[in-house]
């Protein structure tokens, strides 16, 4: 029976999808059959970030519809073994996304894979609460800014109000702090929430720091998951976080600033950044 | 901090503030919402009216349930008014 996993986040731009992604690639990448569905319906993008969006012939609605079978309708990733994608539609509108639907499919999903993994919309929209509903443990994704740590709270309280599991009277979702475009050089200056800023107002385990980092545009601008990447800061970040949701104890890293040079420490370079 | 960041103004601690912020904001709007999905008054009213029925002639009329806020607790008041004679 697989275990279900939502990626959501409430605000929009985040990095649900780029974690979605390398979430999903690092738990296939560690043997487990994995599928990533993009519950983002008339604006799918997840198809681009794992680079398969030229091999969409049928979509998860067709799939809740009957008009595909779910095996034609999920991508084999033509990098990692054991790794499947279920894209959105790109032209239904949202309500095309039924309880039942979802229900069917993930139920279908859950006798063939490890894990299922739930790329949500932003927002509080119809695919926002499917996408949760059936989750069996949820990663909040959040920036250390305030308008995205006000919404993963929102989130949280309809997380743990509306769920398959509450209402089967089972422990609600497992909650997951992700904290993504982290900057601690930022943070030391006092210009950024610190992890424990955000981890002291959200009060839900943390389960990975992302820093802001220059692979996640360069992961998403050639379709390869970033966590592939794997010299990249970011690649080791989301790698970390994907260990620590399997239950191995691992120290967090880049929450903290590079040593610098005596010369960088005198003319005082910033670090770059393209936020 | 470099040579340069001393001759630079220093900015006031942004982050503080956002916390600051974040922490009044949340924490009132999950009050609110505790507080706005959980009871349903009206249906609160219904069942206790019946349940109070069984024991005890009352008018619904004169059977009041209000549920007040402060700042930090929720008071909720139940007013029945009895009939005349009770027999018990």
């Amino acid at each position: 029976m697989a275990k279900i996993i939502v990626v959501t986040s409430g605000k929009g731009g985040v990095g649900k999808t780029t974690t979605c992604a390398a979430f999903a690639t690092g738990l296939a990448m560690r043997g487990y059959k994995t599928v990533v569905i993009d519950f983002d319906v008339g604006l799918r993008n997840l198809d681009l970030i794992m680079g398969c969006e030229r091999r969409v012939v049928y979509d998860f609605i067709n799939v809740i519809n009957e008009e595909a079978k779910l095996a034609q309708a999920l991508i084999k990733d033509k990098r990692i073994e054991n790794l499947y994608i279920l894209p959105a539609s790109q032209t239904r509108d949202k309500d095309a996304l039924s309880l039942e639907g979802v229900e069917r499919v993930l139920d279908n999903l859950a006798k063939d894979f490890d894990f299922i993994v739930c790329d949500s919309p932003a927002g509080i929209e119809r695919g926002a609460h499917l996408a949760m509903y059936f989750a069996d443990s949820a990663i909040i994704v959040t920036n250390p800014e305030v308008s995205s740590v006000r919404d993963s709270d929102r989130i949280l309280g309809i997380l743990s109000s509306k769920s398959r599991r509450a209402e089967k009277g089972q422990s609600p979702p497992t909650e997951h702090l992700l904290l993504t475009r982290y900057s601690p050089t930022r943070v030391q200056s006092g210009e950024m929430l610190s992890v424990d800023d955000v981890r002291e107002i959200l009060a839900i385990p943390l389960l990975g720091v992302i820093p802001e980092s220059q692979a996640v545009l360069r992961a998403s601008n050639a379709g390869i998951p970033v966590i592939v990447d794997q010299e990249s800061d970011a690649a080791q970040a989301y790698a970390d976080a994907v260990g620590r949701f399997l239950g191995e104890k691992i120290p967090f890293r880049f929450i903290n600033p590079d040593k610098k040079s005596f010369l960088k420490r005198l003319f005082g370079q910033k670090e770059k950044e393209y936020v | 901090m470099s040579l340069l960041d001393i001759f630079r103004s220093r900015k006031p601690n942004s982050a503080n503030l956002a916390k600051e912020r974040l922490q009044i904001i949340v924490s009132h709007e999950r009050t609110r919402q505790l507080r706005g999905n959980t009871i349903n008054l009206q249906e609160l009213k219904q069942k206790l009216v019946s349940v109070i029925s069984e024991y005890l002639h009352i008018n619904e009329k004169e059977f009041s349930v209000q549920l007040q806020h402060d700042a930090d607790h929720s008071v909720l008041e139940m007013n029945v008014t009895l009939p005349d004679s009770v027999e018990t």
